[in-house]
């Protein structure tokens, strides 16, 4: 019928138009293992602080290893999903994959800001929370231009976040759940949804 | 029950003007080059179903320079979004009566 064709065609311009539909489950998977590996290595540095002689500040030592989950994780998910689009027969860089990524760093960029003044002021407990929230937040407001997953993958972090702010102490946990066991979830559901039949096309 | 094929939109029968309304109904101002991308089509024949759209005054026009290079960009109208709101219906009630 050509009324029900036209309602299809309708529809894939309009999220064509406006979403970036080439992000990949497969980059969130990676993400979440590189997440929950940063997690182990933090949690085993911190049992051995008692024991160790340390030379370095261990705020630095467990910066460095978020700051190298993060951009292991970045990389993966600019690989994946440039991959992804080459085989859609889209651009990767384009006006909705800009758009995505000025709407997830505002939230993402503000954040890390905020995270850097907690560590220069010794609010060490609070900043794993803060980095759950504003990740999930970031997610939240990128999702209006990608799968609209990631809406809920963003409130799950938010609500990790508020948890982790009062069960202090627990961080890691919560750390590892929310950029480990999230990730890897939220790579699967994409994976299975939305890239499966790419693959195989 | 009458059909409402008498409502039916005649400037939206075509699929590429659909096709640019569709577009320009999620998005801001978009330029052709976009337009053609998205819609894959050639300059001619896309310029001049635009020129339709923007008879109908369903589309605005905005001409200017970016490093010296002429670009246009659209933006749908109160008038056009209207319009296009309507078509849809139509579109789902000749759907749901033929269900």
């Amino acid at each position: 019928m050509a009324e029900i064709e036209d309602l299809k065609e309708i529809r894939n311009l309009m999220e064509k138009s406006s979403r970036f539909l080439s992000l990949s489950g497969l980059s969130g998977i990676i993400a979440g293992i590189t997440a929950l590996l940063g997690a182990a290595y933090a949690w085993w540095f911190i049992s051995q602080l008692g024991m160790m002689t340390i030379f370095v500040n261990p705020i630095i030592v467990l910066f460095a290893d978020a700051l190298i989950v993060f951009v292991i994780a970045l990389f993966a998910g600019i690989f994946f999903s440039w991959r992804k689009a080459v085989k859609q027969g889209v651009q990767f860089w384009c006006k909705t994959s800009k758009r995505l990524l000025i709407n997830f760093l505002i939230p993402l960029v503000s954040g890390g800001i905020f995270c850097l003044f907690l560590i220069y002021h010794g609010y060490y407990l609070m900043i794993i929370p803060a980095t759950l929230i504003f990740y999930g937040l970031a997610l939240v407001n990128a999702s209006k231009f990608t799968y609209a997953d990631t809406y809920y993958f963003g409130l799950s972090e938010i609500i990790l976040g508020l948890l982790a702010s009062f069960f202090n102490g627990y961080g890691i946990w919560f750390w590892g759940i929310g950029f480990g066991v999230l990730h890897i979830l939220y790579g699967i559901v994409i994976y299975f949804k939305y890239d499966y039949g790419v693959t195989n096309k | 029950m009458e059909l409402p094929i008498n409502k039916f939109n005649k400037a939206f029968e075509n699929r590429i003007r659909l096709g640019v309304m569709s577009i320009l109904m999620v998005n801001d101002w978009v330029d052709f080059s976009t337009l053609k991308e998205m819609l894959e089509l050639t300059d001619g024949n896309l310029a001049s179903h635009i020129k339709a759209l923007e008879v109908e005054q369903y589309i605005e026009v905005n001409k200017r320079f970016i490093n010296k290079k002429p670009n246009t960009s659209y933006r749908a109208t109160f008038l056009g979004r209207n319009a296009f709101k309507e078509h849809l219906n139509v579109l789902e009630n000749i759907i749901k009566q033929n269900e």
